[in-house]
């Protein structure tokens, strides 16, 4: 044994200014953990592409923070079409959904599951026209097919979805088409239109092949966009849109000189 | 026979409303019953009345969330009513997730778990904390926070209407009780419980405390799941102001010597305790 060796010398206590401070810190550390993870669970759960939302529902973003997840429009169904979402089915938990392969939206008049929402997460003035409720304004998705495996198209006959179609002739029309293949027979083949169809997904529950070859798909996953720079010059509704319009110019690198000396010069590429 | 009334008494009577709710609610959504329809996030009473959670509108709120008339009304009634009887009442005779505590409560106390891990790693604080937490998540990420991850939701509207994989919610919060921390999930976390904790300190009906009557037997202490809110045992004669106290009143079925029961609150005589304690401080 050394005796030279120096003591450990004990610590001082901590000072009570530092002791508050290091706490103070901890808890920070603990809340900013917490509020992340927390975060970022909340995003990926409430990530929902491909969810059918009862009619009258507001736009996704706004609905996931106005609806409170009482199932009253679950409820009021009188199909038991709408279903809560429940921890497994990932779909943001606690909120209305339906699947129309399952059980469609069978349109009642009355819409008893939108009055009944407490938050107007379901927005009942979305759906009224001339002081009454109109369930064909409900605008919940929007029918899509798949012409491939849609026996229709291949010149087998099959309305199922245009007669199950509660906006019969109007939502979905049949088209009619010479079948090159026999000579002799016609195509019938069914059309969705979009500015009609609400998404009920009646064709869907209907469509006679093994999956479905109509199937219903939120607007925003359903449809494409053109953009606001293309205007129909037939349409004189649409080029009003030209009046209020000004012109956009971009600055890029060629663009320091004319068009014309820029097309002209072609040193560079030689 | 008696005893066993008198000793459970409340006991008894919250499993009764608490379960009874339940079967409300689930009668309204199998059966059609119209006497309480929805579930504890928002509900219409009697096809009529709407009832609506305060919290969930509060995260809305700060979420930039439109807020409807018949929201704000079921806010308004939820929160008088809650005033009166005191804030985390909803605790202990609504809420479903108390039977589950209860029961990890009962079984840490049968296997000396309690015993074996004397302290309590975590403040009673916290439940604040998360709190302010989920208001801050819910503003930036304009979405309710607390309601997509809430279990007391997952296990209520589970029961109502399917449960999925909820049943694991309940077995996570049983286990975490059991295990981590005594009291964990409603006195640690839960911040619907402190919500109604801040409400609680404004009502009308609290827990008094006889200390003439008292013989220090300390039995109220062991069996109250907030055993802050008792710090005047057997010291001086008071009602129990903090709002952490849950009127589950097993303090006052246990107690064999009348020294605790229910008071409605004197509002002046309260200003004199609060401000006692203060010069004592």
């Amino acid at each position: 044994m050394s005796e030279n060796r120096p003591k450990t010398q004990k610590k001082e206590p901590l000072s009570d200014r530092r002791k508050f401070i290091l706490d103070m810190a901890r808890g920070v550390g603990i809340a900013s953990i917490g509020g992340f993870i927390w975060s970022a669970f909340i995003d990926e759960a409430t990530a929902s592409g491909l969810l059918l939302r009862p009619p009258g529902a507001l736009k996704e973003k706004e609905f996931l923070k106005t609806c409170i997840k009482c199932g009253l429009c679950v409820e009021a169904c009188p199909y038991d079409t709408l279903l809560l979402a429940k921890p497994g089915d990932n779909k943001p938990l606690g909120t209305p959904y339906f699947i129309p392969r399952e059980t469609p939206c069978y349109m009642c008049p009355d819409i008893p599951c939108v009055p009944i929402c407490p938050t107007g997460a379901l927005d009942k003035s979305s759906l009224v026209v001339d002081n009454k409720l109109d369930i064909n304004k409900a605008d919940m998705g929007l029918a899509v097919i798949d012409d491939e495996h849609c026996i229709a198209f291949w010149g087998i006959q099959c309305d199922a979805c245009y007669r199950a179609c509660p906006l019969l002739g109007e939502a979905i029309t049949v088209v009619y088409e010479k079948n090159e293949r026999t000579g002799k027979h016609a195509f019938m083949k069914p059309l969705v239109h979009a500015n009609i169809c609400t998404g009920c997904g009646l064709c869907e529950n209907a469509c006679v092949t093994e999956k479905a070859s109509i199937f219903v798909l939120p607007r925003e996953v359903a449809l494409g966009r053109a953009g606001n720079y293309y205007i129909k010059g037939w349409d004189a509704e649409d080029e009003k849109r030209l009046e209020n319009a000004s012109a956009i110019k971009t600055t890029t690198k060629i663009s320091k000189k004319s068009a014309l000396d820029s097309l002209n010069d072609v040193g560079d590429l030689y | 026979m008696a005893r066993l009334w008198n000793n459970y008494r409340y006991l008894i009577l919250r499993r009764i409303t608490q379960i009874g709710l339940l079967v409300l609610y689930f009668g309204a959504n199998h059966w059609g019953w119209t006497i309480l329809m929805g579930n504890l996030s928002s509900s219409i009473f009697l096809d009529l009345v709407p009832l609506s959670d305060p919290y969930a509108a509060l995260q809305m709120l700060v979420a930039g969330a439109f807020l409807a008339t018949d929201l704000l009304i079921g806010v308004a009634i939820i929160t008088i009513f809650y005033l009166l009887i005191g804030g985390r009442a909803f605790c202990s005779w609504v809420c479903p997730i108390n039977i589950i505590t209860d029961a990890a409560g009962y079984t840490r106390k049968l296997f000396d778990i309690d015993r074996n891990q004397k302290k309590q790693p975590a403040s009673r604080n916290m439940r604040y904390w998360v709190l302010v937490l989920s208001l801050i998540i819910s503003a930036v990420m304009g979405i309710t926070a607390f309601e997509f991850i809430s279990p007391i939701s997952m296990v209520h509207r589970g029961i109502i209407f399917g449960l999925g994989f909820g049943w694991a919610a309940m077995l996570v919060i049983f286990l975490f009780d059991l295990f981590i921390l005594k009291n964990g999930w409603c006195g640690h976390i839960c911040p619907l419980g402190g919500f109604y904790a801040l409400l609680g300190r404004f009502s009308l009906i609290k827990v008094e405390h006889k200390v003439e009557n008292c013989t220090a037997c300390m039995k109220c202490v062991t069996v109250c799941p907030e055993k802050q809110v008792l710090h005047m045992i057997d010291k001086q004669s008071m009602p129990v102001l903090s709002g952490e106290c849950t009127n589950c009143a097993r303090c006052i079925e246990v107690c064999d010597d009348e020294a605790l029961n229910f008071s409605i609150r004197k509002l002046a005589k309260t200003k004199k305790w609060e401000s006692k304690n203060e010069n004592n401080s």
